[in-house]
């Protein structure tokens, strides 16, 4: 980027808005996707809105690539700077604008940490339940463009089912508005929903409004461990066929459990192939009529040791292991690989069983955890990003993952995103026409591919440049 | 120092490879907080030490601000779900910084010779102090303090003279014997590491630590030989006179037979901790570093596992009643539940949660008198969140949280009492 252009950024967002020092492009070379990195040409933190016009106007003219960025917990690349890219950080866009008591919405702009945003409404009785594991740290704005699950899907949705409206700066520079605090609306094309999981390639998100809900008052935790792995996918299945909906249905295979007692020594038992964690919410005695329909099903289903938890400490302590899984596995090894495969419900005991042919096939320890109750699971390979040997089988391992993953119509994302590191997938998922639909909208709106180039999909030829991409992942397009 | 050299001192490698940039860090850390900017965050930082490790990056003015900006609080360090031992970098990172691009800087010469020759020198410490004790009771400190002359100087300078700490009439080397006995019969054999700030500044709360520990059967031994612990010059760039400290410490104590060895100071506690590791490669030492850091304990960490019998009075009339985690007690030591379950247990208390208790006051060892202006923002935030307590006591386990609150009541008027736990506890015992 030549320095006429880096003159012309500064003036837009002022000096104490412009960095490109080499540690400030070092410090934003990367996000939570181990393996990937580029460094940006410079970083900037606009201000206002019309900064941010002004940056996607002077892309257009200058042909470089814009890359937007939250707090960088990102897990699939989807902040990790291009070829030819300045990054826009919009950490410090992080106020409350607004929690309307009437109408049950809060408006905030994209830089709100997720966390911090729960404990704001839950002040006042309300409740925000999307819940991604970074959830202290990452903002609303990544949530939106990623449309972030967490533990409460199978009850609570995700992202997705919270967002009312968006605002935008779109990559020409103007304002996009799309939806309101209307619980209906059908004017036009549903924009918001195509907005969210975009992964910055639309827009640059300005505002969010959300929706949010009474908070439950009551919480019924259930910790139940199994001998069989079997048994507990069959639990699973007979308390979705019961009518009933945990508010959250975790899994815990027999390495990670492993992994956990190596680590906390909380007595867990290491021979035991699942663990299964369930929490039940709502009001008065349909949680306890629930709580205990669970317990004779888990019964029923040969769990070796049960234990419920109606007070928030104990609940604590029986999510202990839950709550350390990742940790657990992290310290294993220097590099640590957290997918998100999904699949119909119905197919959760044959992919747990691919995940360990997987990790057997591949010679790679793969610990596997994840949220029983819709699906999605997370295979985590343990590995050194330093051996080329090691990333490659763990690799190898995730590609088998992810294709048996398609054949029982399942996903190779749940809730990470595509971004860079499953970009190669897409077409097996989506389909050639899907695919084709994605590229020609986002060429509409994106007329110069100048906003988060090479995320989710290349656009043909490679204008983009190149980018921190797995060599085989290039073979396979 | 040539940056071959710098790479030897650098955590190797593997160390530095076990940080996967998850982020999990950023929440926790109280610069990030500030600036927003990845630079002052764990991770950030972990990278660019990364980058000089690896001969990547060279050191430069930026490196050296952020890691000096850093508050070492080790906040991350609880947060980390890889294990990544961030202050241990960060303390590596400062001295190749000292020794390299700050060599020749007059504060980090001026700094390195009080934290020499006069903190870590008992009979110097006792010297200055009592110079400054003289200072403050002869109403010349007052004198000053009301003619505004330091602000001729420096506005920040007369502020920074606000921080100076209430020496004590009476040293607590002084006025503890080598051994004590309990009252009654020896149920543990412990020992007493009285530290530097302690002896002169809060002789007190060592009369009080040996008090309670009397009376819980206690035989104490504090070897006059101790010296410093070392953890000032250690996290502050300079780790060889710290190692020195720490073997003359060893020698000192493994004389006695102990099976405790008592700390009422949260840093100095966390470093004897250390010292097995600081030490793992000296081949004369290593063994009995193990040995002596195994028996390291924080007062409060003692009577939490042992639960000794202690006749205690209603502690309703003190109030309200909260406690701030000191960092090097709650992220360095993994100490967090264990104060809380002892002051919960006194009869009759009214204790209440702090919010955000184990973010950083701002003390972090010189940090408060060496960035003055970074360290109001952490204080600020702090009394806030004292203030809505309501609480009328703040109790924490550390001499440099006890004077940086202390500080901050007065600046930000929160009418608050700060005592160290043990030192309330020997209230209690006080009317039997």
């Amino acid at each position: 980027m030549n320095l006429s252009v880096k003159e012309k950024l500064k003036s837009i967002v002022g000096n104490k808005n412009y960095f490109d020092t080499y540690e400030d492009r070092l410090v934003y070379s990367y996000d939570g996707t181990p393996t990937l990195q580029c460094l940006p040409e410079a970083v900037l933190f606009p201000e206002d809105e019309e900064q941010i016009s002004q940056i996607l106007k002077l892309a257009n003219e200058e042909k470089f690539a814009v890359v937007p960025r939250g707090a960088g917990t990102g897990l699939s690349g989807g902040s990790v700077p291009v070829e030819n890219s300045i990054v826009v950080v919009m950490t410090k866009w992080n106020k409350i604008l607004e929690v309307d008591e009437k109408n049950l919405t809060v408006l905030v702009q994209p830089g709100v940490v997720t966390g911090a945003l729960q404990k704001e409404v839950e002040k006042i009785g309300l409740f925000y339940p999307p819940d991604p594991g970074s959830l202290n740290v990452c903002t609303i704005g990544g949530n939106v463009a990623n449309n972030a699950g967490g533990l409460r899907g199978l009850k609570y949705g995700v992202t997705k089912n919270y967002v009312l409206g968006v605002e935008m700066i779109l990559p020409n520079g103007d304002l996009l508005k799309t939806g309101g605090k209307n619980m209906k609306d059908v004017a036009g094309y549903n924009l918001r929903d195509f907005i969210v999981g975009s992964e910055g390639t639309l827009g640059i998100i300005t505002k969010v409004l959300l929706k949010i809900i009474p908070k439950p008052a009551q919480i019924i935790t259930i910790l139940a461990y199994f001998d069989k792995l079997i048994d507990s996918a069959q639990a699973v299945s007979d308390i979705i066929a019961a009518h009933i909906t945990p508010s959250m249905m975790e899994f815990l295979d027999n390495t990670t459990i492993n992994c956990i007692e190596d680590y906390v020594k909380i007595g867990l038992p290491r021979n035991s192939e699942a663990i299964l964690l369930l929490e039940v919410d709502g009001k008065g005695s349909a949680v306890i009529e629930d709580a205990e329909i669970i317990k004779s099903i888990l019964q029923k289903n040969r769990a070796s040791f049960i234990k419920t938890a109606s007070t928030e400490s104990e609940s604590l302590q029986l999510k202990t292991a839950r709550r350390t899984a990742f940790s657990a596995l992290a310290r294993k090894k220097p590099t640590t690989i957290l997918e998100d495969a999904t699949v119909p419900r119905s197919e959760l005991p044959i992919m747990i069983e691919k995940i360990t042919q997987a990790s057997k096939i591949y010679d790679v320890m793969i610990g596997n955890f994840g949220h029983a109750g819709d699906g999605n699971l997370h295979p985590t390979a343990l590995t050194d990003e330093r051996d080329k040997k090691e990333i490659d089988k763990a690799h190898r391992a995730f590609d088998f993952i992810f294709n048996e993953a398609i054949k029982l119509g399942g996903t190779i994302t749940g809730e990470h995103g595509t971004g860079l590191s499953k970009k190669h997938f897409l077409e097996k998922l989506a389909g050639i026409p899907g695919v084709e639909m994605m590229k020609k909208i986002k060429s509409v709106i994106d007329e110069n591919n100048i906003l988060n180039p090479g995320k989710i999909f290349s656009i043909s030829p490679r204008c983009e440049g190149s980018l921190p991409i797995r060599k085989e992942q290039i073979q396979d397009l | 120092m040539k940056s071959s050299e710098l790479l030897k001192v650098l955590p190797n490698d593997d160390i530095l490879q076990q940080c996967m940039h998850c982020g999990l860090c950023l929440a926790t850390c109280p610069t990030y907080d500030l600036t927003k900017m990845e630079r002052s965050s764990p991770r950030g930082r972990i990278y660019m030490i990364k980058s000089v490790a690896r001969g990547e990056m060279e050191l430069s003015e930026t490196f050296a601000e952020e890691m000096n900006f850093c508050l070492d609080c080790q906040a991350c360090e609880t947060a980390c779900p890889a294990g990544v031992k961030y202050g241990r970098m960060v303390e590596t990172a400062r001295v190749v910084v000292e020794k390299s691009i700050h060599k020749n800087k007059l504060s980090i010469k001026l700094k390195r010779f009080l934290l020499r020759y006069v903190v870590a020198s008992r009979t110097n410490l006792k010297l200055a102090s009592r110079i400054l004790w003289i200072y403050q009771k002869s109403g010349l400190q007052n004198l000053i303090r009301k003619s505004g002359l330091l602000k001729i100087f420096s506005k920040k300078l007369n502020e920074i003279e606000k921080l100076t700490p209430i020496i004590c009439d009476k040293f607590s080397d002084n006025l503890i014997k080598e051994i004590e006995y309990p009252n009654g019969k020896v149920k543990y054999k412990t020992a007493f590491h009285f530290g530097c700030l302690m002896n002169t500044m809060f002789a007190d709360i060592n009369a009080d630590t040996i008090n309670v520990l009397k009376n819980c059967g206690c035989q104490i031994i504090t070897p006059q030989d101790q010296v410093c612990c070392g953890s000032l010059s250690g996290h502050n760039g300079d780790l060889d006179f710290a190692l020195q400290l720490a073997r003359k410490n060893i020698d000192a104590f493994l004389k006695h037979d102990y099976d405790f060895l008592i700390s009422n100071s949260a840093g100095c506690g966390a470093f004897m901790k250390d010292y097995a590791h600081l030490l793992e490669d000296d081949p004369a030492y290593a063994e009995k570093a193990k040995l002596f850091s195994s028996k390291v304990k924080d007062i409060t960490e003692f009577l939490f596992e042992q639960k000794p019998e202690l006749k205690l009075k209603s502690a309703s009339e003190f109030g309200v009643i909260t406690y701030h985690d000191a960092c090097h007690l709650a992220h360095s030591q993994k100490i967090a539940l264990q104060p809380r379950e002892v002051i919960k247990l006194l009869p009759e208390i009214n204790y209440t949660e702090l919010d955000e208790a184990s973010w950083c006051c701002g003390s972090a060892g010189i940090y408060n008198v060496v960035r003055y202006d970074d360290a109001l923002k952490q204080i600020e935030r702090k009394m806030i969140n004292i203030k809505n307590t309501k609480a009328n006591i703040v109790l924490t386990g550390n001499p440099g949280c006890m004077g940086q609150i202390k500080f901050g009541a007065k600046k930000f008027q929160v009418d608050v009492e700060v005592l160290h736990p043990v030192s309330l506890i020997n209230r209690l015992m006080e009317k039997k």
